[in-house]
């Protein structure tokens, strides 16, 4: 049986620019174009434009819509206003996290929930057994519905303070004005689109959610709009390297890396997601709420190399006298700080100092407070 | 991708020079290419022996690390100091400034077997893909 690779909508665009792509859940990506470093100043310093087509797009729509994705994920969905966006996370009945994801409210009977591209089967099939019917009638319009509409939805973002005033040029929304996990239908570039402001860079930015066939228009007036000012620093493109290192900058977790099916949000540092205040069962909550009440046995630490050797997954984390206490999740030099970071799952009674054994090497690392990066401060 | 003709080349994407008995060493403009911003190189001591074909070194990239490997026998001589605070030197001119680190080639040592010409060495970066 061969597996099939998918490209992107923007296929043609990452190979006139030169990218040299790799294969990331089943989806061929543009890693990096040129130097992941300048892609990931650019970020921070002025903008750039990324591919996220790959990522899973899921509908749940009708009047007990929210309800049911109430009882189906540890957030609360139908608390949010419409435009309104929330990070949250789907679990198994024991608590283990199958996905994070983040949740849109489109309107009164329309979510739109966004999950990463290796899970995208996974959640639809929760979603399908968890959401669907709401006990109404099969083609009823009180029925809840799962639809998967990754196929037809396109995704291109702007990340970087310089974005929102590239992204105001081609569009008729008010996007100056968007408050953060907001998002609206408008036009971009004269095409329909769900424009939000969220993103996995630390960064102010724009999500542009569009049809297949409007993401190389919308990501060429974008271009041609930082390319007409000029005082501006171009918008380059940047790829899933720099993806990552700046969201490890912004202390985002990584699905696969820092979540997974044995953690719970709890270890991650990240129990703010499982609202056990909201009215009702949800999948996973006696699990959870035991977890919360006895408090994780595992927590997520900022880890700073002191060397240029860089702690990466699967790395073990040392104490001062030797013995394993933890495991490397994530690391990377980081461009801003100029320092490798990394993070670390570590027993919760464990003290530093800290050493991570690098290939055989330990080398010191001092704990450090997560994000590693914010740019408010 | 550049494969300079007055060079030879290894299987593991690294460049010799050799002049007088001396073996200079680095990785090449496609080793670059596939590694990515190259943070960190961990090179032989001066003074250290180092056999043909063996791992003497690494170089650490944003995303991975590589084995660096010798590709002659002899006791290395000098290595590039610069690459210390500017590993991106290897990025920047893997043929020049990137330049790694100095081998004296041991007596009688024919160098050249196993080695790459330009040529061949273009072809195997072509068909690896």
């Amino acid at each position: 049986m061969t597996s099939t690779v998918r490209d992107t909508p923007l296929r043609m665009v990452h190979e006139r620019l030169g990218a040299t792509m790799t294969e990331f859940a089943g989806w061929r990506m543009p890693l990096r174009y040129g130097s992941e470093t300048a892609e990931h100043n650019a970020v921070r310093t002025n903008a750039a434009l990324f591919d996220l087509s790959h990522m899973g797009e899921i509908a749940v729509t009708g009047p007990g819509a929210g309800a049911a994705l109430d009882y189906a994920v540890c957030g609360w969905p139908s608390q949010l206003s419409v435009g309104r966006a929330r990070y949250t996370m789907l679990c198994a009945p024991d608590g283990g996290i199958l996905d994070d994801l983040i949740i849109y409210r489109q309107a009164a009977d329309r979510f739109l929930v966004v999950a990463n591209a290796a899970n995208t089967s996974v959640v639809l099939g929760e979603l399908r057994d968890r959401c669907s019917g709401g006990g109404a009638a099969e083609g009823s319009s009180l029925e809840t519905v799962v639809t998967d509409e990754s196929a037809v939805t396109g995704l291109v973002s702007i990340q970087g303070p310089n974005g929102c005033g590239l992204l105001a040029t081609v569009t008729d929304l008010p996007v100056a004005a968007m408050p953060y996990y907001a998002g609206a239908y408008g036009a971009v570039a004269g095409r329909a689109a769900w424009v939000a402001r969220t993103g996995y860079t630390g960064e102010d930015g724009f999500e542009i959610f569009c049809a297949p066939a409007d993401c190389e228009p919308i990501w060429d007036a974008l271009t041609a709009a930082a390319a007409s000012d000029p005082d501006g620093r171009g918008l380059p493109a940047a790829g899933l390297a720099a993806r990552d290192t700046l969201r490890l900058e912004a202390g985002m977790p990584l699905y696969g890396n820092e979540l997974g099916p044995d953690v719970t949000p709890y270890e991650a540092g990240l129990g703010r997601v499982v609202r056990l205040d909201k009215p009702g069962d949800f999948v996973g909550r006696s699990a959870l709420a035991q977890r919360a009440a006895e408090g994780p046995r595992r927590t997520l630490i900022g880890l700073l190399g002191q060397s240029r050797r860089v702690p990466r997954h699967g790395y073990p984390v040392l104490s001062a006298a030797g013995d394993r206490v933890g495991v490397v999740t994530s690391g990377a030099p980081s461009p801003t700080l100029g320092k490798p970071i990394a993070m670390a799952y570590v027993e919760v009674d464990a003290g530093g100092p800290f050493g991570i054994d690098v290939r055989g090497k330990t080398e010191p690392a001092e704990v450090t407070g997560l994000p590693f990066y914010d740019r408010r401060k | 991708m550049s494969v300079p003709a007055e060079l030879r080349y290894t299987q593991e994407h690294e460049w010799i020079a050799i002049e007088g008995g001396t073996a200079t060493i680095g990785i090449t403009d496609y080793a670059t290419q596939a590694l990515g911003d190259v943070v960190y190189v961990s090179l032989p001591e001066v003074g250290a022996a180092v056999t043909a074909g063996e791992p003497c070194g690494e170089v650490e990239s944003t995303k991975s690390v590589s084995d660096l490997y010798s590709p002659v026998d002899g006791e290395v001589v000098e290595v590039n100091e610069e690459l210390d605070d500017d590993p991106g030197l290897i990025n920047a001119e893997p043929y020049g400034l990137g330049w790694m680190f100095r081998v004296r080639v041991a007596d009688g040592q024919t160098v050249g077997a196993g080695l790459l010409s330009p040529t061949e060495y273009d072809a195997l970066t072509k068909s690896a893909g």
